[in-house]
């Protein structure tokens, strides 16, 4: 539980450019407030008690009108009333003004939810992304009845109406979470139709864009980058290179290719060559390399499979990527030089060329 | 008051028979076109619904003690604050005093037999209560749940019992319609010879302000209200936008009434404060005729500024700004009242009788209340605090604070008058303070933490827990608040059996009700016609305290003696 004025900030968070002008304006409204409720209650208390009853003071001739102290009356409190209004409706026409280089977002009111969407055709449920310094513009409509979009830190709030467009702008300044809420009552659950405004840094706003808006998980892989992932993770790299090597073939192109076996049969190498491949490589292994690779039999789900299979197919000579940077020298066999295995690298192919991915990682 | 009995030298004092005591069938009451028995009968009436209003309050305050509620559902809690706020509105703050106060003492004080229509006005009670009865029914019979101010499309496609509830507050208004006819028709011919419209008491002033209000916006309201039950009965496209309807018409129409409505309230409250301190002060009230005019001025500005609670509601930028301009002006006569009625007190002779005690107190509130409203008014502030607690805090300064302090004030001012008993003045006292202090406790906390962003008509509000100390300090003075009013319902009672006999004018006061009517008054309410012949409120406050100065020299000389 929360002790209030003792642990919170009476101020609301002041996170938009409006916020510090609203708050002095109102605190200006404050002071006069409490100056004139403590002119009155002391002339008030001052008056009543010199003059109560009993007391010894001249009571002659009471004054029963003053034509002059009543102008007094109005005319201070008339300044001051139009000075203020002067102030605020300034303001007001500044707020209301919608920024020509805001960033539009489209905002749906509906019992009980906010949902946003953005130009760029991200959606929001009852969560609101902005980044921050960019004057945001809300261009909002109801379907089905009057709802209130409040922004309580941005000092912000706009009616929500079935029916017709309405708008509100704010420049958020400051990054954080801050707190959507439905300030019309709007049903049952009016109380319960709050969110989330989240204000984000230019970092952090690339990246929430990059997610396509999912800030929950990983932007979501294609098949080929989820590939490249299992392709990086698995250390493939390290022996199938751009070009055939000792270690080796290269998997360039490889699809559709006919291989020859060292029993000399031949297969197409389709996808499940390729499957067969990668998880019983001993099965069948191509003419003119050793027996070396790892089995991923167990290793590898059909899916991350499925990946890499796609990832192969993407495979170019122009790509850097797969190729290691210790080989890059290499002249390791130009062109399907089956003759020359590399013997001495034997021992350690399979569970080196793991280990040993695993430390570059 | 000066004024002499026609035709007979010497008013004689009070006979046995009264209205109270006329008769004692219940038929005599129950068609009585007396206008003191009616006011009585509205006296019950309205403390009825203040009763059940109150206790859909207390529901509201225990539920909001814990940010995800204790006890209701969020669908019961919406329809407890409608029927506190619907109870509150319409079935009280609007009637309770120009119907109880209103009625008792308008014919009394311009020195008349009776209102100027005795049987509209009967009407007019029934009316009152067969709307409010109505109400009742909605509440009883599924409840509702848009609030009292029934914002279309919501109202529209709620399940809940709106059209009977909306045809209680339909009759509710030909009720405050009626009255009010009766007022000014009252005011304007029935006033005694001599009662010129400068020695009437600002009591009738403030009334007659008030019965304009209501004429002029009463049947807006009536008839907006009953086009919503008109759209949900029949599918008449007038408000919804899927009927082609408009919903910001439905904002403009019953603020046209309902900001006005804030004027029929706290115009008659004027109006007791007026007399109360000006009695207390034992001295002519400061500025009368801007007092009069200025209760003119509020009922005129009053209906132009409606639209200040539409700034966001997609109303233009430049209406905003001219309804912003107009409510600040309106500032000004409400400023001009609580200036002269503290000038009142210089060189008078001031009592702190319970009377007095509420209405210093109802200025103190005031003041805040008005005050606030200019963060309101004022088109920029108003962005940020429009549909929080501040609002709520705001009209409950000037509706608790201002009117239900002045009608307590006013109740204990004239109850000696309309009962013939007397109080305990202790625990008048007792209970104005109590009453002080529980209010300011409930209230201002919902100041701050509607600046923090609370909205108002929020059921839960877990996603801001630091909120839970001001509803927690709000929750503890609304139980002040109301063992506050506790307390005058119970010495009130108890007076009218066991309190001392007042007599004709127990506070030593001025006007024709204090000094020529007995306590209680007859039926016909003066033995003989009356003729004004001077001011009112022609008090002598020098005169008035040497009764009570304690000369100490004298005493002295006196023991020496």
């Amino acid at each position: 539980m929360g002790w209030g004025i003792f642990q919170y900030n009476p101020i609301p968070d002041q996170a938009s450019a409006h916020a510090a002008k609203y708050d002095a304006l109102f605190w200006t409204i404050s002071i006069l407030t409490v100056v004139f409720t403590l002119f009155v209650v002391l002339l008030i208390l001052f008056y009543a008690i010199k003059y109560r009853r009993g007391t010894k003071v001249d009571r002659r001739n009471p004054m029963t009108h003053h034509n002059g102290l009543e102008a007094l009356m109005m005319g201070v409190p008339l300044i001051l009333a139009l000075g203020i209004f002067g102030w605020s409706a300034k303001q007001f026409v500044e707020v209301r003004a919608m920024p020509k280089d805001a960033m539009e977002v489209f905002c749906i009111g509906k019992q009980w939810m906010w949902h946003f969407q953005h130009m760029n055709g991200i959606r929001e449920n009852n969560e609101l992304h902005v980044p921050v310094g960019q004057p945001v513009k809300l261009t909002m409509i109801s379907q089905d009845v009057i709802h209130a979009m409040y922004l309580p830190e941005m000092r912000a709030q706009y009616h929500v109406v079935p029916g017709r467009y309405t708008e509100l702008a704010f420049t958020p300044t400051k990054p954080g979470r801050y707190k959507i809420l439905c300030a019309m009552h709007c049903g049952t659950q009016h109380s319960e139709m709050v969110g989330q405004l989240y204000v984000m840094d230019d970092r952090e706003w690339g990246e929430w864009l990059e997610k396509g808006g999912n800030k929950y998980k990983d932007k979501p892989l294609n098949m080929v980058e989820a590939g490249a992932q299992v392709w990086k993770d698995k250390g493939c790299g390290n022996c199938h290179t751009g070009l055939d090597n000792p270690r080796a073939p290269s998997l360039v192109g490889i699809l559709g290719k006919t291989r020859t076996m060292t029993d000399g049969t031949t297969a197409v190498a389709d996808r499940d060559y390729l499957r067969e491949a990668i998880k019983i490589p001993h099965n069948r292994i191509t003419a003119g390399w050793e027996n070396t690779m790892p089995v991923y039999g167990s290793t590898l789900t059909e899916t991350q499979v499925l990946e890499l299979v796609e990832f192969i197919k993407s495979l170019s000579v122009s790509k850097g990527e797969f190729q290691r940077t210790d080989m890059a020298g290499s002249t390791a066999a130009s062109d399907g030089d089956s003759t020359a295995v590399d013997i001495s690298n034997k021992g350690s192919s399979a569970g080196n060329a793991q280990f040993r991915s695993s430390e570059e990682r | 008051m000066s004024a002499t009995v026609v035709g007979q030298s010497s008013a004689k004092p009070s006979e046995p028979k009264n209205y109270l005591n006329a008769d004692h069938t219940l038929k005599s009451w129950l068609l009585s076109v007396d206008h003191k028995r009616i006011g009585v009968m509205y006296l019950i009436a309205v403390t009825f619904f203040f009763f059940i209003g109150s206790i859909a309050a207390a529901m509201i305050r225990y539920e909001l003690t814990s940010p995800k509620g204790i006890l209701l559902s969020s669908e019961v809690y919406n329809k407890t604050f409608s029927a506190h706020g619907i109870l509150m509105v319409f079935q009280f703050l609007v009637v309770v005093v120009p119907a109880v106060l209103g009625n008792f003492l308008i014919p009394i004080m311009i020195g008349a037999r009776d209102m100027a229509y005795p049987r509209l006005n009967l009407l007019s009670l029934y009316m009152f209560i067969t709307g409010g009865f109505l109400i009742l029914a909605s509440f009883v019979l599924g409840g509702v749940d848009a609030g009292w101010t029934f914002y279309v499309p919501l109202s529209t496609i709620s399940e809940t019992q709106i059209s009977l509830c909306l045809v209680g507050i339909f009759i509710t208004g030909f009720s405050s319609i009626f009255t009010a006819v009766n007022f000014i028709g009252t005011i304007h011919k029935m006033r005694a010879p001599g009662m010129t419209w400068y020695r009437l008491p600002l009591f009738i002033w403030s009334h007659y302000a008030t019965a304009i209000v209501v004429i002029l916006g009463t049947p807006v309201v009536a008839i907006t209200l009953f086009l919503v039950v008109v759209e949900r009965g029949f599918g008449f496209g007038i408000f919804s936008p899927e009927l082609g309807g408009d919903p910001v018409l439905f904002q403009h129409l019953f603020w046209f009434y309902s900001h006005p409505a804030v004027y029929i309230m706290i115009l008659p409250a004027f109006g007791i404060i007026s007399e109360i301190i000006s009695c207390f002060s034992r001295r002519p009230i400061f500025g009368y005729r801007f007092v009069a005019y200025s209760s003119l001025s509020i009922a005129f500005l009053g209906f132009l500024v409606w639209g200040h609670h539409m700034f966001l509601s997609s109303q233009s930028v430049l209406q905003g700004i001219i309804f912003s301009l107009i409510s600040f002006i309106l500032a000004v006569p409400s400023a001009v009242k609580v200036f002269n009625w503290t000038l009142t007190m210089v060189k008078g002779s001031v009592h702190f009788s319970t009377p007095m005690l509420y209405a210093l107190g109802f200025m103190g509130l005031f003041v805040i209340g008005g005050l606030t409203g200019l963060y309101l008014a004022s088109v920029d502030t108003d962005v940020h605090l429009t549909g929080t607690y501040f609002i709520v805090a705001h009209f409950h300064y000037v509706m608790v604070g201002g009117t239900i302090l002045a009608y307590l004030g006013g109740i204990h001012f004239w109850w000696p008058k309309m009962f013939g008993r007397t109080y305990s003045e202790f625990w008048g006292r007792l209970s104005a303070m109590i009453i002080f202090i529980g209010f300011n406790l409930t209230f201002f906390p919902q100041f701050m933490v509607g600046y923090l962003g609370m909205p108002r008509r929020y059921h839960y509000y877990y996603f801001a827990p630091e909120w839970q100390f001001y509803h927690l300090l709000s929750t503890a003075g609304s139980t002040v608040l109301g063992f506050g009013f506790l307390l005058p319902a119970l010495y009130l009672t108890y007076s009218l059996f066991k309190g001392k006999k007042a007599g004709p004018n127990p506070w030593n006061a001025k006007g024709l009700e204090w000094e020529y009517t007995s306590s209680p008054p007859i039926t016909e309410n003066f033995t003989q016609p009356i003729l004004v012949t001077d001011s009112v409120y022609d008090y002598n406050p020098a005169e008035d305290s040497k009764m009570y100065e304690v000369d100490e020299e004298a005493t002295v000389e006196d023991m020496n003696k």
